[in-house]
């Protein structure tokens, strides 16, 4: 059976760097609700603008094109992030994932999904070539009770 | 993001301020190469005490800048780190590699 999440929105916006912004600050405000602690607004920020980027960037390098973006509460303190583009995508994922590994040339380090591994709890990246890339992320946030302690 | 130089004596200081992002760092990565270039500095310090926020993005751009200075044999330094990005320099590494001076 499907469990229905707590909560959940789901955005479309171009592929424009400068959403890079809005998507991961329109991440920290619904998360919010979650009363998260500093560093976890933090972390998850930094983990959709990674992914976000990704998009923009990669995916669709000489044209416009729609990233879609998806933020659920499964549960209490349970989050999960889907960024999804129809754009290029990765023909080896697993080799794509390896640090320092990138084709984005010089203003680029290759970093991007090993900061987003060290930053959530789970990342699974799905992609087809000329279909497009899917990465969901998932953390759980620290109990409430265990921040107030 | 804004970029604000100030040069002495061979040494030059690059203070950063706002989002350190793909968007941010669009004409960055080309001011730092042209701002070392003009001052030749032994020593070059990268201020982050105005960044907001820094993803990869940074790092490509500290890891420029320290290529940049290694070719010069200068010395390069990173101060007034905030808490995310040094997070985001230590996922990645990054802290291993450059000299970051809190
Ligand atoms: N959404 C995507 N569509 C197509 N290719 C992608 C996508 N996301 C990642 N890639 C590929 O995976 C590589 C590695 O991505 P990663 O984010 O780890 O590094 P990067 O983006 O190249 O550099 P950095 O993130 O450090 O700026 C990219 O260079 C690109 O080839
Ligand atoms: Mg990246």
């Amino acid at each position: 059976m499907k469990k229905t999440p707590v909560n959940e929105v789901k955005l479309k916006f171009p592929s424009r760097s400068s959403n890079e912004g809005f998507a991961r600050g329109t991440v920290a405000c619904f998360a919010a609700q979650m009363d998260p602690t500093l560093s976890e607004l933090e972390d998850i920020k930094t983990a959709v603008s990674e992914a976000v980027t990704n998009a923009i960037l990669h995916a669709y390098p000489d044209t416009i094109g729609t990233v879609s973006l998806k933020i659920r509460i499964l549960q209490e303190n349970l989050l999960e992030i889907t960024v999804r583009d129809r754009g290029r995508g990765i023909a080896d994922v697993e080799q794509a994932r390896q640090p320092m590994f990138t084709t984005g040339g010089e203003g680029r380090s290759g970093m991007g999904f090993t900061i987003m591994e060290s930053f959530m709890d789970s990342v699974s990246v799905r992609s087809t070539p000329e279909r497009g890339t899917t990465v969901v992320m998932k953390k759980r946030l620290s109990e409430k009770s265990r921040k107030r302690a | 993001m804004e970029i604000q130089e100030r040069a002495g004596e061979r040494t030059l200081s690059l203070v950063f301020s706002g989002e350190m992002d793909h968007h941010g760092i669009r004409d960055a990565l080309r001011r730092v190469e042209l701002a070392v270039d003009a001052a030749l500095p032994r020593t070059l310090t990268l201020d982050f005490g105005g960044v907001t926020f820094m993803d990869s993005s940074g790092i490509a751009l500290i890891l420029r800048a320290q290529q940049r200075m290694q070719s010069l044999e200068g010395g390069m330094i990173l101060c007034n780190v905030p808490q995310q990005a040094k997070r985001v320099l230590e996922a990645a590494g990054i802290n291993r590699l450059v000299t970051i001076k809190s």
